[in-house]
């Protein structure tokens, strides 16, 4: 079954300088274990193709039930000198939440 | 020692809700309040205000909230640590004692932290070996040393430990990293040991949860957004801290928020990277050890932090002049909104390059459509679109192209596709654009100095 990544977990997304940094937090173990098998380096990528220009990495933080991406090469030059109206890819979290992933 | 000591913040940016640390000393017991001012821009907005008068350059918040809250700190014993002095700690001091003077206040110890402040020492520095390169692209500092406009070392926390060793009652530091305020009370009331690791990741780590405010407690909740209540008048986050290195993050009962396992979970994820590797000037926290227990009543137990040795380096933040910036919208309505918006762009796209205007990007986003996502964004119908509003921006180095891309904005009102409202407020004036440099410098080449004003 298919069901948007909203619907079982949250996150906060922030700047670090160019790149955005989208954390994604799962509501329970079963969650967790969902997230870590769908939200790959690869799909994650591919999601965010146009966005982020640069390396996508993966960090586990199995404590929060969590995983932490940075997306490199995402904020158009980073906070003071981006045009863009998020320059600080504050709504990035959000946008990959409405990801739909297989439960 | 005491057996607890209830640390709250009180903001966390130069803007954040004026009310907030009045609300932390009044609503409840607290023994510190820490407030984070500094954003990486700040120290050069901070830093043209000190060029324009040298009695400013700190944060100008700062003496009409301690008008305010100074009668009750000193009544309650309640410490004020902040970052708030910017480029001038030593004037941001002089203006508090002026206030607690007219106050009738006397006693009053204020310590003022100076030192991280190099812009005027680059050239001796760089002659003892401070290469300064940038730490995401390698460039020499060469490339920019002409255009700089400040350089600061992010202390930690033992210029302040060693502030309130000397009996200060409130400190102001420059550029202190922000996770540094919190951790500081905590090894000067429990004399933790600064090679206790573990013990410097966890006061790191409850900086961390404090230094942006109410997002630990409710603000920007990407989770059950619409439970948190009272977001009016929100409680900030409290660490209440124990010898043995436990903290309890709480917020005051009567205020509004919310204090949960989600809630402080989001904000641990906060423009982090690798979450095992959280570099500080005091130690390298592993937040993959932090162990969050929910007891309920917005309270969050966190223990099993762990952390390893600091490194030899202090970040330094430079900013330097990186040209001008512009930005404009129009907004269009059904029909064809989209269709109409992006006709427009290129429109002014084209009778910019006829004019010989040049720029070095020209960013056009449609609010409504796809400005936060951008490609991620999913594709709408263009007859379900009810409005959209057309940001465009541009940036250079050539002044003259974008002061005339401020007056070809309201041009297309007249001149462009219909429906289109919302142009108000006059020509857009170009906006210098300050860029910011990340470095790092050996501890040895700067020292912080620690100087009590009595009042």
């Amino acid at each position: 079954m298919k069901v948007k990544l909203i619907e079982i977990a949250h996150g906060r997304s922030g700047d670090k300088g160019d790149a955005a940094n989208v954390g994604i937090i799962a509501y329970d173990d079963k969650g967790y274990e969902i997230i870590k098998k769908e939200l790959t380096v690869k799909r994650v990528k591919e999601y965010f193709e146009g966005v982020c220009l640069g390396e996508v990495v993966r960090y586990e933080l199995p404590n929060l039930r969590a995983l932490n991406f940075i997306l490199h090469n995402t904020l158009g030059g980073g906070g003071t000198v981006s045009l863009k109206l998020d320059a600080q890819g504050k709504t990035l979290a959000a946008a990959l939440l409405r990801m739909e992933i297989e439960i | 020692m005491k057996e607890k000591i209830r640390i709250a913040s009180g903001q966390g940016f130069w803007g954040d809700l004026i009310e907030a640390p009045f609300w932390q000393v009044t609503s409840g017991q607290v023994d510190y309040l820490v407030m984070d001012y500094l954003a990486e821009v700040t120290m050069s907005i901070l830093q043209k205000q000190k060029n324009k008068d040298p009695k400013l350059g700190y944060a100008r918040d700062i003496p009409p909230l301690m008008r305010r809250i100074l009668p009750i700190c000193s009544e309650k014993g309640i410490k004020v640590i902040t970052n708030g002095g910017g480029v001038n700690p030593r004037g941001c001091a002089e203006a508090i004692a002026e206030v607690a003077n007219s106050l009738g206040i006397s006693g009053l110890k204020i310590a003022v932290i100076e030192g991280d402040n190099i812009n005027n020492r680059l050239d001796e520095l760089i002659a003892a070996g401070a290469y300064l390169e940038n730490m995401e692209t390698g460039e020499p500092i060469d490339s920019v040393k002409d255009k700089l406009l400040s350089a600061n070392v992010y202390f930690g926390a033992f210029p302040i430990v060693e502030a309130l060793q000397k009996g200060a009652d409130i400190v102001i530091t420059g550029r202190t990293t922000d996770t540094g305020l919190t951790l500081a009370p905590m090894i000067y009331e429990f004399g933790w040991d600064k090679e206790d690791f573990d013990k410097m990741a966890v006061g790191t780590v409850a900086g961390h949860i404090l230094e942006c405010g109410a997002q630990a407690t409710g603000g920007n909740f990407l989770g059950d957004w619409e439970s948190i209540p009272n977001m009016e008048k929100p409680g900030f986050p409290i660490a209440e801290a124990y010898p043995n290195g436990e903290v309890v993050i709480t917020k005051h009962e009567s205020l509004g928020g919310a204090v949960t396992i989600d809630t402080v979970s989001e904000q641990l994820l906060y423009e982090i990277g690798d979450p095992t590797d959280y570099i500080t000037p005091d130690c390298v926290a592993d937040f993959t050890s932090i162990q969050l227990k929910d007891e309920g009543n917005n309270r969050v137990r966190m223990s099993g932090v762990k952390g390893k040795s600091y490194t030899p380096f202090y970040k330094v933040s430079c900013s330097y002049e990186y040209g001008y910036s512009s930005v404009a919208t129009l907004t269009y309505s059904w029909p064809q909104a989209l269709k109409k918006g992006k006709a427009a762009d290129a429109i002014l796209r084209k009778r910019l390059e006829n004019l010989g205007c040049t720029f070095d990007e020209f960013r056009t986003e449609f609010v409504g459509y796809n400005a936060c996502h951008g490609a991620a964004a999913k594709e709408v119908n263009e007859d379900e679109i009810n409005e959209i509003m057309v940001r465009f921006a541009v940036r250079g180095n050539d002044y003259a192209s974008v002061e005339r891309f401020g007056k070809e904005i309201a041009p297309l009102i007249l001149t462009g596709p219909p429906a289109v409202t919302g142009f108000a407020g006059g020509r857009p004036k170009p906006s210098s654009v300050v860029a910011y440099w990340p470095a790092l410098i050996r501890k040895e080449l700067v020292t912080p100095t620690v100087l009590v004003l009595e009042v």
